[in-house]
């Protein structure tokens, strides 16, 4: 099939981007969309222009490196899916697809489609952890967990952190992001004993990051590619509401 | 923490506006129900003793001082959060995400909430500004006593068709934003289990339609002639 692209172009983080018109042929319905990218980045290369920057990494939908804007929606027009699973059959020979990056100022632009998603980075490492002795390991089975609370936790710690959600928010909010990674350690015994400083301090740090705050819309829940729960926002909110009144300091 | 930490957060800002939102809602219900008497066809005998109850008894004098406290506090925190909301992305998409996966009243809340304000500023200048400060004709009940005449007053106001379609557009605001914020106050207090979700999903839609029909119908029916 034959397509038109309108990319988003931008040097770095300080100048100003804009859109740019490409055409690429012969491209096979079955190419995955980065591929796609490939072919127009060799072409690119060969016109002597300045190749197309975008983030990939395992191109299997697991690592949540691939973050494009595609017509409108993170990912692309498939449900659950991201960018590099995303097949060229979801579209049509002679479409025109606008491809842009995440919006959001929290996720400034590097170059091109690639932004800087650290922030996400220092959310974690504000309370997205546990605590765990050293020494032997402990057996797998010791501790018993409620299955239906072993399967939500696995649920929200499906999460890959690619930043969709953000995308969508119309307050760039990242309160779907946070609120998987507060409710994937909340949810299960060992979580428990960071459970409180966890959610005050990923908060914080998601606040200072530059993050909106969740006006419960659920555009987030819609686009994710792991389809994490809208629910869990409202577990985060729980567990915020506990955790500001029991504290004792 | 600190108590001004708790409500600077993200978090604790919506919180403010759940809180207030649930104390709002609640008044609804009595106003609805309290305005309901217009239709006891008594020539308005027991929504003006129900009205000067509301004006004269002491607690619900009290609970007028909050109402309005919750009231503004919930616009002031709803302007600021749409606000800084919106200064998180300074650069928009080409192409809008559009309906998928949230409605457009969702998104829409501030400019609902704005529809509001105008029709309440329009609603307390003329009931609650006359009852209160600059005086209504009063009416004598069957019991001899002297009240003010807060139906008198409803039917003449509603003689008026711009009036009457002033305050149909202002319940339909008020559906579309209970429609989202019914739902999105409790999830912001924290309620999670499904059982209750789908509890508070069926009564949010529900209280979403039937409040505001029944505000509707109010000027409606003194409009067309259907209380007397």
């Amino acid at each position: 099939m034959n397509l038109n692209l309108k990319v988003w172009r931008q040097k770095n983080t300080a100048t100003k981007g804009g859109f740019k018109l490409y055409r690429v042929e012969n491209i096979s319905s079955e190419m995955s969309f980065l591929e796609m990218f490939d072919v127009l980045n060799e072409q690119l290369i060969h016109e002597g222009e300045d190749p197309i920057t975008f983030d990939h990494d395992c191109r299997e939908g697991i690592c949540g490196a691939c973050s494009m804007y595609i017509d409108g929606k993170p990912h692309g027009p498939w449900q659950a899916n991201t960018t590099c699973q995303l097949h060229m059959r979801a579209f049509k020979d002679g479409d025109t697809i606008v491809v842009e990056p995440w919006r959001a100022n929290a996720f400034p632009v590097i170059k091109d489609l690639m932004v800087d998603r650290t922030a996400f980075d220092r959310i974690i490492q504000a309370g997205g952890y546990i605590s765990v002795n050293t020494g032997n390991a402990v057996d797998g089975n010791a501790l018993p967990i409620p299955k239906d609370d072993a399967d939500a936790s696995f649920a929200a710690a499906m999460c890959i952190g690619c930043g969709a959600c953000v995308a969508a928010c119309k307050n760039s909010s990242a309160m779907l992001f946070l609120s998987a990674k507060v409710s994937h350690l909340a949810l299960l015994p060992q979580g428990n004993p960071e459970r409180k400083s966890r959610v005050v301090n990923m908060l914080a740090q998601m606040d200072k990051e530059g993050f909106g705050a969740c006006t419960n819309t659920g555009a987030c829940e819609a686009t994710c590619p792991k389809e994490i729960s809208l629910t869990n926002i409202a577990r985060l909110n729980q567990e915020y509401l506990v955790a500001s009144l029991t504290d004792n300091k | 923490m600190t108590w001004k930490q708790v409500f600077t957060s993200s978090i604790g800002k919506k919180l403010v506006m759940a809180i207030t939102g649930i104390s709002l809602i609640l008044f609804l219900v009595v106003h609805v129900g309290l305005n309901a008497c217009i239709w006891a066809n008594d020539g308005g005998e027991m929504f003006n003793r129900a009205a000067n109850f509301m004006g004269s008894n002491v607690v619900p004098r009290i609970l007028e001082v909050g109402l309005f406290g919750g009231i503004f506090l919930h616009i002031i925190q709803g302007y600021m959060l749409t606000v800084q909301n919106r200064s998180k992305r300074s650069i928009g998409y080409a192409v809008d995400y559009g309906n998928r996966g949230s409605k457009w009243y969702s998104r829409s809340m501030a400019i609902l909430g704005t529809l509001l304000l105008l029709f309440f500023i329009m609603h307390w200048k003329q009931f609650w500004i006359p009852s209160r400060f600059t005086g209504v004709d009063e009416v004598q009940l069957s019991n001899g006593k002297s009240v003010h005449n807060l139906y008198a007053l409803m039917r003449d106001t509603f003689q008026n068709l711009w009036v009457v379609i002033l305050y149909v557009i202002g319940c339909i605001s008020l559906g579309y934003h209970l429609a989202h914020g019914f739902q999105s106050a409790f999830r912001t207090i924290g309620v999670h289990n499904n059982r209750y979700n789908k509890m508070i999903s069926a009564v949010g839609y529900g209280f979403a339609v039937i409040v505001p029909l029944a505000f509707a119908m109010m000027p409606v029916s003194f409009y067309l002639g259907w209380v007397n």
